[in-house]
């Protein structure tokens, strides 16, 4: 089975191909979309196949390389187009494919109608392939090749409705940030790569961990390596300070913001590190960065959601809370636990941002939530699964977020980062608040519209059907990672085990023997979380006027929490308008024009002023030329007879 | 016996001699007659190694030049005439069409 | 001995001379008869080299036809005593007077002192390879392709004279 892995990705590629070419010709969106969701359901077939397979072998039997072709051989530089089937790619494609099968059926639903339906499925097509084509390769070229074409589908995508007004600019701005943010981070991916080329002499996963196991831990050039690596993950997963392109991407439809932006891009940059664990158990300055940023992010930006208004807004910063908390765990050293995380909050994230989808649409493209109210008369479906998935992201036993978030802040605690477990604590705190204060504002109440002239109802079943799927799986997901204490065999950690073999002999964690402290712990973390969400719904359902005294009370904190504390106009003045001023003024103006310009006119004029006085020489009296003869005649003479 | 040396020398001299005349001079058909002066100062110098070296390749060489030159003032001529009736003049120096 | 070396030199002193008073001549039509006594003292010399052959074939072709040519064409183009040509003495003569000069000092310094051979006498077969039959010998053996070839060069060369001087006669 494990030969069929080549399918996986050139299944969506074919998509892609196809849709491109001839969809504009096709007619019927049904047709589209079931070949754009065929091309992504098979493929999942196909890892679950592969993955059971898998179950079956032995443990040191489980990792296999398939190679297609060799792609570029320069010197010492040889790149395969291969593919790394083991336990951790085999998770990441389950998930991709899994939840990207659900949000193409789901997008038949919610693009109908559409001009562009074609585009979207061709553009969601090529993105899947690009994802794949990062989890499966077997080195870093072919992750980076996949690590860019999500960038680029993620442009595609953002800036889909590419004539539509979005803040203060178009989609099309948004798309670019977030190209550009994303490029930065690319430049450090990179960097590491150069680095890891001239200090390994190969880019092959096989040959750099095998290279990288026998160096000390805290050497330099791995450091350097791991920090540069880092760097490429704070821009593909929203950590500061290359987050600020995440909010804006809401402007693409709400499916890409559920997949790209949701459950698998900005998880690319989870799995870069997790795969390169051995490098960054070598490295323990960037892991204590990474924990730092990681933890800071979570709760930054859970500070930001409190107060947002849009609906996808509050998701989006949401989804930068959440991968802070994936950081965090990577950051002390708990890789599995970070992609337990990965792979419940794929569910519940998928879930609240296609059930957020289903709303909008029923609203008629209103995204205000102080402008909703009461719907879950209208919409039962949507608003039963939309609660799962607040429930499951609030850490509430026995849902999946219950189990991975606990988790991390178990490891971040046991490892003696107790700050670090405390503002993981603080973020749990106002995840649950927002999260229901959403709920709330959205769903209960009464409504705020206007009811004569809005009728919102529910979605159709192509969009409530993946819906279900998703809630079923945010609820029992996290059965694979009951802990011990609890009783359970967390088969996910012990599954993904001997991926960090390596790099858990270099970090030699601690292992906690306290029972006590855990169980105390997991009391406490339930427990802020219950107390978030009745705070919650006590302020917006039964006094919503302490909302609003609040706001007046604190209006500076408020105004900077709600303009996401001015980072992008920070970042604007201190960045973009110098690197503008710049190259308007000093690069074009005085390089361009005067330097190169002037270079080439200057050659050509030389060679004009030159050729006007060589050009005397034709007189056109042939008795001057046969002087001319004469002179060469006396020098060949000469010159012969000197010889 | 006459020393080589006095063959060539003259024959230098009618070469000098040929061309200053096409440096010189401005009627065309002048020109020509002294190109054929050259001609001849070269057949000079062909005779007397031929004679003084017993080789037969000089006159065979010194026949075809004749031959050539012949020929050359057939066509030489022809132009001068059509230059002269395009022009109405045999003075170089006003044909300079090829100035720049 | 005494009278080679007197022929020599009488034929060698018309030759220059008859060379450079050529130049001097203002009239096409003298220049043309200095040339054809500088011909016929070269066809003298040659026969002092034993070159028979060549002495009667140069005397006809280069006398007795390229210069009646000449002398032709300068009759067709009316060039005689009616219209003058002024000679200027401009830059240019100067500069070509200088030049020939300068060559011919190169040449004199080179074969006069220089490149001096051991004083040698005429060949002993210069007598006989000047004869006809040696020369069509030779020619006709062992230079027979040049020979033909001439004659294509010959064909070319009248094809080519009377092309560009024919009249063009108007419709």
């Amino acid at each position: 089975m494990v030969t069929y892995v080549s399918l996986i990705p050139l299944l969506p590629l074919a998509g892609f191909l196809f849709l491109g070419l001839v969809g504009a010709k096709v007619k019927s969106e049904k047709l589209i979309g079931t070949i754009g969701s065929l091309v992504v359901v098979i493929p999942f077939v196909i890892a679950v196949g592969i993955f059971i397979e898998m179950l079956g072998t032995p443990v040191e039997e489980r990792s296999h390389i398939v190679r297609l072709f060799s792609w570029i051989t320069a010197g010492k530089l040889s790149i395969d187009v291969a593919y790394q089937v083991d336990q951790l790619s085999i998770l990441m494609t389950l998930i991709v494919t899994g939840v990207g099968s659900l949000i193409h059926v789901y997008s038949i639903g919610y693009m109908h109608g559409d001009r562009g339906f074609w585009r979207f499925f061709a553009y969601l097509n090529l993105f899947i392939f690009a994802m794949l084509t990062l989890v499966l390769a077997n080195n870093y070229v072919l992750m980076f090749l996949g690590w860019e074409g999500v960038g680029l589908c993620s442009y595609l995508l953002i800036g889909f409705w590419y004539e539509k007004n979005f803040e203060k600019g178009t989609t099309g701005d948004a798309a670019k940030k977030a190209f550009i943010v994303n490029r930065v981070g690319d430049f450090g991916f990179l960097l590491a790569m150069f680095l890891m080329m001239s200090t390994f002499g190969s880019l092959t996963f096989s040959d750099v961990f095998t290279q990288a196991r026998v160096l000390p831990v805290g050497d330099t050039t791995v450091m350097w390596i791991t920090l540069l690596l880092f760097l490429g993950a704070t821009g593909k997963s929203a950590q500061i300070p290359l987050f600020i392109w995440l909010p804006d991407a809401m402007a693409g439809p709400t499916p890409v913001s559920a997949l790209i932006h949701a459950a698998t891009m900005v998880t690319a940059g989870v799995y870069m590190v997790a795969r390169s664990s051995i490098l960054f158990a070598l490295s323990p300055v960037t892991l204590q960065m990474m924990a730092i940023i990681g933890a800071l992010t979570a709760l930054f930006a859970a500070t930001i959601g409190l107060v947002q208004n849009d609906i996808k807004k509050i998701l989006a910063y949401s989804t930068i809370s959440q991968l802070g908390y994936m950081f965090l765990a990577l950051g002390v050293g708990a890789f599995a636990s970070g992609l337990f995380h990965v792979m419940t909050h794929a569910f519940f994230k998928a879930l609240l941002f296609l059930g957020s989808g289903a709303v909008i649409h029923a609203m008629h493209e209103e995204q205000d939530i102080q402008r909703m109210g009461g719907l879950k008369k209208a919409m039962p479906t949507t608003y039963w699964t939309f609660l799962v998935g607040a429930i499951a992201i609030s850490g509430i036993f026995p849902f999946s977020g219950f189990f991975s978030k606990d988790e991390i802040l178990w490891k971040a605690f046991s490892s003696g980062s107790y700050i670090l477990w405390f503002m993981g604590l603080c973020g749990a705190l106002l995840t649950a608040f927002y999260m229901f204060r959403l709920v709330s504002l959205t769903f209960d109440g009464s409504p705020r519209y206007d009811e004569h002239r809005l009728h919102p109802h529910e979605a159709p079943k192509t969009m409530t059907l993946p819906l279900i799927v998703l809630a079923v799986l945010s609820i029992v997901g996290g059965c694979i990672g009951i802990p011990a204490i609890l009783g359970g065999g967390n088969q996910f950690e012990h599954f993904l085990e001997p991926v960090f073999e390596q790099a858990n002999v270099k970090l030699a964690l601690p292992v906690s023997e306290s029972v006590a402290m855990e169980y105390l712990l997991m009391i406490v973390s339930l427990s802020i979380a219950i107390g978030g969400i009745l705070a919650a719904r006590y302020v917006y359902l039964r006094r919503t006027e302490l909302a609003e005294a609040a706001t007046r009370r604190f209006a500076p904190l408020y105004r900077l929490l709600f303009n996401k504390y001015y980072v992008d106009e920070v970042y604007d003045a201190t960045i973009v308008m110098p690197i503008k001023k710049t190259s308007e003024k000093l690069l074009w103006n005085i390089v361009d024009v005067r330097v190169i310009d002037g270079t080439i006119n200057f050659a050509a004029k030389a060679s004009g002023f030159t050729a006007e006085i060589l050009r005397r020489i034709q007189t056109g009296v042939t008795q001057s030329y046969a002087i001319i003869f004469v002179v060469g005649i006396l020098f060949v003479i000469s010159w012969l007879f000197v010889r | 016996m006459i020393p080589i040396e006095y063959y060539l020398l003259l024959s230098a001299f009618m070469f000098c001699a040929g061309v200053v005349g096409v440096l010189v001079r401005r009627n065309a058909i002048v020109v020509f007659m002294c190109i054929e002066l050259m001609l001849n100062s070269v057949n000079l110098t062909l005779i007397t190694f031929s004679a003084y070296f017993g080789d037969p390749g000089g006159q065979i060489l010194v026949f075809f030049v004749m031959v050539v030159a012949a020929a050359e003032a057939a066509v030489g001529l022809a132009i001068v005439i059509s230059l002269f009736r395009n022009k109405q003049t045999v003075n170089i120096d006003d044909i300079n069409i090829l100035k720049w | 001995m005494i009278f080679e070396q007197v022929v020599f030199f009488f034929l060698a002193a018309v030759a220059a001379s008859s060379a450079v008073l050529m130049l001097l001549q203002r009239n096409p039509v003298n220049s043309a008869l200095f040339l054809i006594l500088n011909f016929f003292s070269l066809g003298g010399l040659y026969l002092t080299l034993r070159a028979q052959f060549i002495a009667m074939v140069h005397i006809i072709v280069y006398a007795g036809a390229i210069m009646v040519l000449v002398l032709f064409v300068i009759m067709l183009l009316n060039l005689g005593d009616g219209r003058r040509l002024r000679e200027v003495l401009s830059f240019k003569t100067y500069i070509g007077i200088g030049c020939s000069l300068a060559l011919f000092t190169e040449l004199f310094y080179i074969l006069g002192m220089k490149g001096r051979m051991p004083l040698m006498p005429l060949a002993p077969n210069a007598q006989d390879i000047g004869t006809v039959e040696f020369l069509g010998k030779v020619m006709y053996t062992t230079y027979l392709f040049p020979f033909e070839i001439t004659s294509l060069l010959l064909l070319a060369a009248i094809v080519g004279a009377v092309m560009l001087a024919k009249k063009k006669i108007p419709e």
